[in-house]
């Protein structure tokens, strides 16, 4: 088990593995996505109170779960790359950012377009909008910060530290964010206050979240691939391969 | 000093007390906070310059909005804090610049002494000498924003306890943006976000106060959030500072 971890680390290693896994990660993802969208729009019953305005939930829902999860799998790639110092962590923590940056941007965008048959509005400061916005900004923080080191490596460990301090704040931010909403205005509209949800609404609903963690895990995979390719770009292995491929 | 004599020929060298260079953390905390004082009061500028920017910023919204007392009312306390809150970030850019323009930072990570006991009396002296003067100036602000009478008390101590958090905070910052040449607009982007909790419960402190209710429970969540970040914000500065210093 540690043996296989530890080859992980190596970024050929990766390369090889990722190459096999990755087919079949793509695979499991356009299928799940497919078919909860299929369903999802076509077949789960219309809400009784949204109509049918209530499907943009089979893209915001997976979205804003990917926009924290990413975050998370950022700062826990950079704490392996602090603590072990494992490059192929980085190289991770470099492609998940602006991957999760795009996704919380997609959630905020389709709720603010959900907010208009429901709210009225585009733009309510909601708890749950505010501390998403908040969260982009992290998210922007992370990507100038990396890229303002003219030193790879310093730029590397600097996001890493910075992706650890947030993913502290962010239970904090999103706490008093809440406290804060409770406060100064009364819950107007909640999507959260609808009946719970039918299972014919569910289960498409799980569908679309597995497939974009599919996607989530394909896409990091396919990129860090290529950033491998960049970084290690000199190596003896990197161009054997390529000299095999011509 | 003693480096003088180093470099005599005649005079025997003078041989560094290792054992005396280990002194305990207290010893290197006190040299350090008097250090920074000094050095600070020596630059009365940079002591004042923060608070002037906070009075200007609070003369703008007036003019900018309405000089409708009722309408200030209103949005004194949040205006008061989000102005503080810039003031200090403002500030924040020279906490280690010219500790590292001049070398000295790099003598603090080579102390004995662990650095980030060394980067928290910095961070110490930071909020003295801007934190705590934007608390003591605030009810002034506050009484040209005719903030009700009751809150002043309350205005003050939410900034002097939010204030610590936010030096704290704004350290991380600070040093992982020092070795880079423009990194005032980047600390910002890096900052405010990580700011938010802090005046929400800054502000929503004062605002309690004028409401009538108690403003205990936005203070005691203050304090917990500096405890927070007291106890873990210097591991952070302290890996920030050798990332900046190495690259």
């Amino acid at each position: 088990m540690w043996a296989f971890i530890h080859k992980l680390g190596s970024p050929k290693w990766f390369y090889a593995i990722s190459a096999k896994l990755q087919p079949w990660c793509w695979a499991v993802a356009a299928l799940l996505i497919v078919a909860g969208t299929v369903w999802g729009l076509a077949f789960a019953p219309a809400d009784y109170q949204q109509g049918n305005s209530f499907r943009i939930i089979y893209i915001h829902v997976p979205a804003a779960f990917l926009a924290q999860s990413a975050f998370i799998s950022m700062a826990s790639a950079g704490l392996v790359f602090m603590v072990w110092k494992i490059k192929v962590a980085d190289m991770a923590a470099t492609v998940m950012a602006p991957f999760g940056a795009a996704m919380t941007f997609v959630a905020l965008f389709s709720g603010a377009v959900w907010g208009v048959p429901t709210w009225g509005t585009w733009w309510m400061w909601d708890a749950r909008l505010t501390s998403m916005l908040i969260l982009l900004f992290l998210y922007l923080g992370v990507i100038a910060l990396r890229g303002a080191f003219s030193s790879r490596d310093s730029g590397s460990r600097a996001a890493s530290v910075l992706a650890m301090v947030g993913v502290i704040n962010i239970p904090i931010i999103k706490y008093s964010v809440d406290w804060w909403y409770t406060l100064h205005q009364p819950a107007t509209f909640s999507v959260t206050s609808t009946p719970s949800m039918p299972m014919t609404m569910w289960l498409p609903l799980l569908v679309m979240v597995l497939g974009f963690y599919s996607f989530f895990i394909a896409l990091t995979l396919m990129r860090t691939r290529s950033e491998i390719l960049r970084r290690e770009g000199s190596k003896r292995w990197v161009r054997e391969l390529f000299q095999e491929a011509r | 000093m003693q480096e003088g004599s180093v470099l005599q020929g005649d005079t025997p060298p003078v041989r560094f007390d290792v054992q005396g260079a280990r002194g305990g953390v207290s010893i290197a905390l006190i040299a350090t906070l008097r250090r920074d004082l000094t050095l600070m009061l020596r630059h009365r500028g940079e002591v004042l310059n923060p608070l002037v920017f906070f009075a200007l910023v609070i003369t703008l919204f007036p003019i900018g909005i309405s000089p409708d007392p009722v309408l200030l009312t209103r949005i004194a306390p949040g205006l008061l804090w989000v102005a503080a809150l810039l003031a200090a970030l403002l500030s924040l850019d020279s906490l280690f610049r010219s500790d590292f323009d001049d070398g000295s930072l790099e003598q603090l990570l080579l102390a004995p002494q662990p650095l980030a006991a060394l980067s928290l009396a910095k961070v110490a002296v930071h909020w003295l000498l801007t934190g705590l003067p934007l608390a003591l100036m605030a009810p002034l602000l506050g009484i040209m924003l005719s903030l009700p009478a009751g809150s002043y008390a309350i205005l003050s101590l939410s900034l002097a306890l939010g204030s610590a958090s936010l030096s704290l905070i704004g350290a991380i910052g600070a040093a992982l943006t020092v070795g880079l040449a423009r990194g005032g607009v980047l600390l910002s982007l890096l900052v405010l976000p990580l700011y938010i909790p802090v005046l929400i419960f800054g502000a929503g402190a004062v605002q309690a106060a004028i409401m009538g209710d108690g403003a205990g429970a936005h203070l005691a969540i203050l304090g917990a959030l500096l405890a927070a970040s007291l106890a873990l914000s210097p591991w952070a500065i302290a890996a920030s500072l050798r990332i900046s210093i190495n690259g």
